[in-house]
Formats: C-alpha cells, structure tokens, sequence
C-alpha cells in the first residue's frame, strides 16, 4: 500500500507549526500503526531529515504513551483500539491522512505528535488514591467486596491515562478520565471514608489545571480506546451534590465555576497553518 | 572487553568469593532476625537523607511510597512522561501469594519450594522463602489501596492457577493484574509527591552512576526535553529500571526498556549476576513480518483452558478445524502428564522450538503452535471463557485479525523477562555500598527461570517491604559524608556523559539505530536464545565488536543534544546493549550446563530436558567489569540447598 501522510510538524513549544506531507510506501497490512510510522522514520532519517517526534511505549494498548489524531479522531477509525493497536489493514491504497497531536491548553505540546499529560497526574494527586500505608493493612479477605462492585471498579480502572477523552471533547474537559479514577475508588468499601474529600479536591484539581467543562457530548465515551462508559461522569456529577451536601464546606469551586476559561479558549488554535510538502 | 573470560584464560585468577550477607538461623526466622538486628533512622532525622530511586515500576514505585510516608526524602525519576507509563503496567497474568485461600495445600513453604525448583535450582534459598513469606502481605497491601482483584459472588478474592505449580494462588484483575498493581503503587506515589515526601523527575533518564570514595553517591541525567545534563547527589541510589531483554529487539518489552541504568553502574563496579539467564515466553504472538517493532505476550493463564498442539505429520498445511483429533499432537500433554499444558515457561518454550524444528510448526514460516480453546468452550461455554479470557482475545483479534473462539490461537516463544541482573546480596545491596537494586533489575529471587506471576510479587516484595527495611539500616550505619556536586567525581562522570552524546551526534554514518539493534537482535537470537552451543556463542562473540565498532562509525543520529531527540535517545541504549550483549554470550558460554532458561545443546537428558551440572555449576555468576576492552573477572556466590534437595526437575 502506499498512503501519504499530512503531519503536524513543531519543533517546540515556542516555534511554529506546520502540516508537512510525506509519502509512504511498501505499507503491509499486518504493520500496526506506529510500525507505519517506523517505517516513515526510517526513511527520513535515510534521508537525512528529523524523524516526526511521538510516544509510544509498549505498543500492546494499554501503558497509554501514545495517541494522536488522525483525520480528527483520537487513536483513528476503530473503536475501543488504541493507535499501537491499529493495523493498516483497516486502511486502504491511496488513503491519505491527517495526523494532529492532542490540542488542548492543558496539555501543552512537547514536540510534533508529542504533548505534556501531567496534568493527569495533578488531578491523580488531589485525591486519586486510597490512603493505605505500607504494612498498615489487614488480611485482604477482610474486607469483602461485593462482585459487582469490584466489577465495576475494574471497568473504571482499565483507563490508561491516554488523554483521548480530552482530545475529542468540544471543551477540552478532563471529565471522564477524573470520573473513572473517582468511580474506581468510591464504588470500593475501601475507598468510603475519603470518598468525599477526594470527589471535590479532584474536580477542583480539574478547573486549576484549565480543562474545560463538561456539557455531556459524549465523544470521550466514542473515541475511548478502553470504553470507559459515560455513566461514570453521571456517577461523578452525582457524588460532587453528595459531598456538597455532606461536608458543608466552602463554596465549591467546582461545575461551571468563572474561573474556567470559556470554551473556545481551551482549544489550542491551529489558524496559523501552513501546508507545504516535501 | 576481548573475546574470553578471564577465567577461561590459561593462568585464571582466583576467583573470589560473594558474601551475600544471609542471616543465620533457621529458614523461617532469617527475614524477622535481620530486620530485628537492622538499625533505625530516628523519624526526626529522616528527612535529612536523601534517597534517589531510578525506575517507577512496580519495585521503584512503591519503593518511593513507602520510604516517602515514613518521611525521608526521595526523589524518583523517570525517562515516562509519567510513572504509570511504566512496563509492569503491561503485565497481564496475575500475582502469586501463599494465601491459601483455596485449602488447595499451599503454604509458603510451598511457593518456596515451587520458587526453587521453578528456578532450577539457581536461585539464593534464603530470598526465595523471604519472598514466600512476604508474599502474603503483598496481597493485604494491594487490596487496601483499591487495586480491583477479581472476586466471587461471596465478596471474597479469587485465584486461578498458573505454570508450575499445582495449587490455585494466582490472584488476578481480569488480563490486566499488572496495569493495576501499578496503578496502585503509582496513586501512593502520586500521594507522596503531593504531600513533598517525594519529588518526580518525569522525563528524566539516568545516564550514569557516581562512586565517592567507594560508595554510590548520586547519578547523573540527561532531561529528554531539553538535553540538560545534570548531577543528582543522595545519601542512596535504588535502581529499579527493569531487565534488558530488548537486547533480542524483538521482544514481549516495551520500546523504550533497556538496560542503560544498570550497565552504567556495572561498568561503575557492581557486579553484574548471570546475565545469560533469560526467559523466553511461550505463548506469545509470532512475527508477521520484517517490519515488526515488538512482541506481543498471551498471557499463561491461557495455559489453564488452552490446549497446545501441532499436526502429527511434518508439513500439514490443513486449516485446524480440519485436522482430525487422532492426527493432532497435543505434545505437552503427551510428554508432560501430571502438568500438561501448565508446565513451566522454559520447559513449554523449548518443547514449542522442538516440534517447529521438526518441521511440524503450524502459520507461516512455520514459525507457530495451536493454543486451542475448543474444549474449553464446550466445557465451560463461550460465555465463561468470555469472562476470564475476553481482553486476551481481543488483543489477539486486533493484532492478528483471526477470531480465537472459532479459530485456534497461534503463539511462538519470545524473549520476555530476564532473570540476571546487578548482583544482590540479602539486603538487595549491590557490590557498590549505597547501591541498592530492586525488582527485575536485580539478580533476582527467581534463579535460572521465573515462574508466572511471579514478576509482579518480585517488585512489589522488594519495592513496599524488603528496601525499606534494608536502605534505612544503610543510612543508619553508613555514616557517608556531606558532598555536593561539585564533587570531581560528579563532574567527570558529567563529562563523560557529554562525551558520549556528541560522539553518537557527531558521527555522519549511514545507518540508523535500529538498523543496528535489530542485527544485534537476530544474531542474539539465534546464538543465545533457547538453544545455545559453544560454536554459536563462539560467532556470535567475534561478531558482537565488529557490529559495536560499525556501530560507532556509521550510525547516524539526526539532530542536537539539546532537544527532543527520541533517535538519540535510542542511540545511547543499544550502545550499552552492544556491550551487555557480549557479556551474556561470556556467560553463557562458561556455563556449559544447561539449567531453566539456559539450554546448553551439549547438556541435555537422552529426552532432550535440559541437565544441570550440579558439580561444577551451583553457584551464581557474578561478573567484574574490568575496562573496555578487558576480559571480565568471575566471581562466584555457591548456592547451598538445605530445604529443597537439588533434584533433575521433573514435570512428568
């Protein structure tokens, strides 16, 4: 197969973006993805010219390094497959695509298909825990948790800290990666006696890192490699009343607060593209 | 480093002794004895030292939790964007722990016992019972902080079995143990760098290791953003950066695993143990093509449902389907009866290598063998084996297209966990005082061969119990020095580091990287994969410095040292791989036994199982690096077997 590829090209940070065009050819069927861009990144170095910049790790779906759009969808066409996982047999001869990294003010961007995450990690830090000191813990069957909730905690933990979800939203918010770590750890009897405290300092964690608000679109839930379903964010919105309720705290600083930027700041802007091919 | 070791030169030198510092005593009371006669840091004077933890896997993960909450000051680094991006995240299978929840007869004794003979007989008998014991606390940790482990209808936890043993002490979340173990670890991190016990060094990769007046003070790091090159002085240096099985290329790791941490510190002084003791994983996707980056793993717990078979005739080009019961040979069940299907991972490999050697392998190249779950679905229905095996045929839809519910699974060996490591002694020190070592990094507890799920309670047995028991005695007893960097030891191994970086930079070569990683990969291989000969590690050591010296003068690396720069990255780790290479095939060629993953063709049974040689061999290789281009010195720690009896292992 030959495709040709228009990417996203920026050294860094500070200096401006383009789109580049490359060809690529003796593309295979049963190459993945990022194997395709192996097989680019060989060539321009042969070439003498910088390999395209983008993460990836362990190319089995599930350490969440990579990811980037293509033609506008986070991860590509299939569902619940991360862009490692991807293989050019869902593609065709002739295809041309477009490969973008995550745009989103909170995650500003590194280099070409790269960008910072750590805001995940902030978020994690408000609350994304279970205070459990080394050694402190009782006999693991003391604690008995019925199947159905350790199920569903699992299906809230399978996220991979991607940034898909982020990338598809209109607003560029973190609702559904922050609702399934809050949904892994409150439907555990474990996770109870924070469960409050860790809801609201995890949405609040959410509006300091400048992700934008959820108005339930629903393409996080589309485009999640790992199908973390959308009722989690309903779950979410559901325990921030409860702790509201519950803890009698300062005014929250939460849903819909002013000091979230509005929602066409939160995307990065790309007006200022240039095309040109090599 | 030439060619041969020392010790096979004509005047060998006397090869000195190891003390790995075992308690005495009895088995049982080895691990309280030591922690009872350990020192303590006063909690007041905790924060005054400084512990520097490479890797944020599962061992250096934890181990950054735990030191971090009893209140010293840890500063963890990583080459990630983020400490969960770590490879045990890809674990699938499960985590072992002497629970005997099941009243199936476990015991630790058992998975003591299991872990030794597992290993081959290679492994250090006071670590392996210590990781027995701690395994069950493994477990109540993990539960505590949330980690989602399957459950039954009752709210109790689950366990299925898994290779080599014949108790169920597997505890598992679905395919996906690994991915939550370390997310476990990595939430107590996050909890600790919030509350400043911890400081993250994200995107941060360790290129070198400072000795001052003896002991390990520090480490220098290149930040793959922007190039700095900086000097990180502490009081401690845990290294938790995992195996080097990407030595193969291709292999079930991810891209960026590597070896460059720990080679660094070898070539520093520690002492780098049996580093020919890798694992080859047998169920794991086979190549499609040229192109191929990595392998993909199916986990063994396949091997509980699944059934392994080729055609009984050479060259049977029959779909599965079509290929009558009576002419299907299902070999390990045949050759292997009370384990079956669940033998251990070497013994699997090797017999998957022997009927594709015979012509019998199945897909193409012939490169393959049937894991078949038709019997399964008939036993237990598609939707069972839909539940505990479902993400395991997804992954293997999406790579390979074929449906494994209607289809058999094809799976090959690959390179997938390394048992060598930096040499340890009880307290997971390294030769260098100061230097601890942790987790797959390590020699490790597992000897010639790791059993499943065993991986898992390694890194986590040394990260949240082990290493904070034995780097705060370290720190009591040490009494090191103030020094900064500003140190000339610091400053020269800055120097060094810039060296090195501009002479991958400046080279105009004409090949890239990975051109040269995947020639070490295949030639690897080939001369020091599942079946090793003398004449094959002979090749392949008179190859390994040609391709190091082509390497040096004609690869090319794009770009500058002050950026972004993954080419350069690669660069600098298999350059080290270009080194550890040639050690591996030094070690495996003076072990002219077989033993676990080992397989020596000239030491084998009339039944073609692999034969130990318990005369000349019972002891573990620890090997001195001597300066480039300087055959390497052995030293030997002897194993003494007093609790299990060194036996041919038999999985008849």
């Amino acid at each position: 197969m030959k495709l040709s590829l228009r990417i996203w090209r920026q050294k860094d940070r500070n200096a401006p973006g383009r789109f580049v065009t490359y060809p690529v050819d003796g593309v295979m069927p049963e190459m993945s993805f990022l194997e395709m861009l192996d097989v680019l990144n060989e060539d321009l170095q042969t070439r003498g010219e910088e390999p395209v910049a983008f993460e990836h790790d362990c190319r089995e779906g599930i350490c969440g390094s990579c990811g980037f759009l293509i033609d506008g969808v986070p991860h590509g066409p299939r569902r619940h497959t991360t862009v490692c996982q991807l293989h050019m047999r869902f593609f065709k001869d002739g295809d041309a695509l477009t490969l973008e990294p995550w745009r989103a003010r909170a995650f500003p961007l590194v280099r070409d298909l790269v960008v910072d995450r750590s805001a995940f990690d902030r978020i994690i830090q408000a609350g994304g825990y279970i205070t459990a000191p080394t050694g402190s813990a009782p006999d693991a069957n003391a604690i008995l948790v019925p199947k159905e909730a350790a199920d569903t905690a699992f299906d809230a933990a399978a996220c991979i800290g991607c940034g898909a979800c982020v990338a598809s939203c209109p607003n560029a918010a973190a609702m559904l990666f922050t609702a399934a770590k809050v949904a892994h750890l409150n439907s555990l009897p474990q996770g109870q006696p924070e469960r409050d405290e860790r809801t609201l300092n995890m949405v609040a964690a959410m509006g300091r890192e400048v992700f934008g608000t959820c108005s339930n679109h629903g393409e996080c839930e589309a485009v999640c490699p790992k199908g973390i379903p959308l009722e989690f964010i309903a779950a979410l919105n559901r325990d921030v009343i409860r702790a509201a309720f519950r803890r009698r705290r300062e005014p929250l600083h939460v849903l819909g607060a002013p000091h979230h930027p509005a929602h066409e700041d939160v995307r990065e802007s790309n007006s200022a593209q240039k095309e040109s091919s090599t | 480093m030439s060619a041969l070791p020392a010790e096979t030169h004509a005047t060998p030198k006397p090869e000195p002794v190891l003390d790995a510092r075992i308690p005495a005593g009895p088995i049982e009371q080895k691990w309280d004895r030591c922690r009872f006669e350990m020192k303590l840091v006063n909690p007041a004077n905790r924060r005054k030292h400084t512990i520097i933890i490479v890797g944020s896997g599962l061992a250096g993960a934890a181990a950054a939790a735990t030191l971090g909450e009893q209140g010293y000051h840890v500063r963890c680094f990583t080459f990630h964007d983020t400490p969960r991006r770590a490879h045990s995240i890809a674990a699938q299978g499960g985590i072992n722990a002497a629970k005997n929840y099941r009243n199936d007869g476990d015991s630790v004794s058992r998975l003591f016992k299991d872990t030794i003979k597992g290993g081959d007989f290679r492994a250090r008998e006071a670590n392996a019972y210590r990781l027995a014991q701690v395994s069950v606390d493994i477990i109540d940790q993990c539960v505590a902080q949330g980690v989602p482990f399957a459950r039954d209808y009752g709210g109790l936890l689950e366990t299925r079995s898994f290779g080599g043993v014949q108790v169920e002490r597997t505890f598992y979340a679905r395919g996906q143990t690994g991915q939550q173990l370390l997310l476990g670890a990595y939430q107590a991190l996050e909890q600790q760098i919030a509350a400043g016990t911890v400081t993250m060094h994200p995107r941060t990769e360790m290129l070198d290791l400072v000795v001052v007046d003896g002991k390990a003070r520090g480490i220098v790091t290149r930040d793959v953003q922007t190039g700095a090159i900086e000097s990180h002085v502490a009081d401690v240096v845990v290294l938790a950066t995992g195996g080097y099985s990407n030595v193969f290329y291709l292999s079930t790791n991810a891209k960026a695993s590597n070896c460059t941490a720990i080679w660094r510190a070898h070539r520093r002084g520690a002492l780098f143990g049996n580093p020919c003791f890798t694992q080859i994983h047998p169920t794991c996707i086979p190549q499609s093509g040229e192109h191929q980056s990595k392998l993909t793993l199916m986990s063994e717990s396949l091997r509980n449902d699944g059934r392994v078979w080729v055609p009984k005739k050479k060259g049977d080009m029959r779909r599965p389907g079509d290929i009558p019961e009576s002419e299907r040979d299902y070999y390990l069940e045949r050759r292997y009866p009370s384990f079956g299907n669940l033998v251990p991972r070497d013994v699997a490999s090797r017999a998957a290598k022997e009927v594709c050697d015979e012509g019998r392998g199945v897909g193409p190249g012939g490169h393959g063998v049937y894991l078949d779950f038709a019997d399964a679905i008939g036993r237990l229905g598609l939707d069972d084996v839909r539940a505990k095996y479902g993400n395991l045929f997804e992954i293997y839809e999406r790579i390979t297209g074929d449906d494994a519910y209607s289809v058999p699974m094809r799976i090959y060996p690959a390179p997938h966990y390394t048992m060598g490591g930096l040499w340890v002694d009880y307290h997971l020190m390294s030769t260098i005082p100061g230097l601890f070592v942790a987790g797959e990094a390590n020699f490790s507890d597992q000897g010639a061969n790791r059993l499943g799920a065993s991986a898992l309670m390694q890194g986590l047995s040394d990260g949240y119990f082990i290493l904070p028991a034995t780097v705060p005695d370290y720190v009591a007893t040490a009494a090191v020095d103030k020094v900064d960097a500003s140190h000339p030891a610091f400053r020269e191994a800055e120097e060094d580091v810039h060296r090195r970086t501009h002479a991958l930079l400046k080279g105009d070569g004409r090949r890239t990287v990975d051109s040269f990683h995947r020639d070490l990969g295949r030639l690897m291989w080939d001369e020091c994969g599942m079946a090793r000969s003398d004449a094959g590690l002979r090749r392949a050591l008179e190859k390994i410095p040609e391709l190091r010296q082509e390497f040096h003068e004609n690869v090319r690396v794009l770009g500058t040292g002050e950026e972004l720069n993954q080419s350069l990255e690669k660069a600098g780790r298999v350059a080290d791989f270009l080194e550890l290479a040639e050690l591996m095939c030094i070690d495996a060629l003076h072990r002219t036994e077989s033993c676990g993953g080992h397989f020596r063709v000239e030491s084998q049974t009339t039944e073609g199982e692999a034969r130990r040689d318990d005369a000349n061999f019972c002891y573990s290789a620890a090997w001195e690096w001597t300066g480039s281009g300087q055959p390497p010195t052995l030293h030997k720690e002897p194993l003494q077997f007093e609790h299990v009896h060194l036996t041919q292992r038999s999985y008849k």
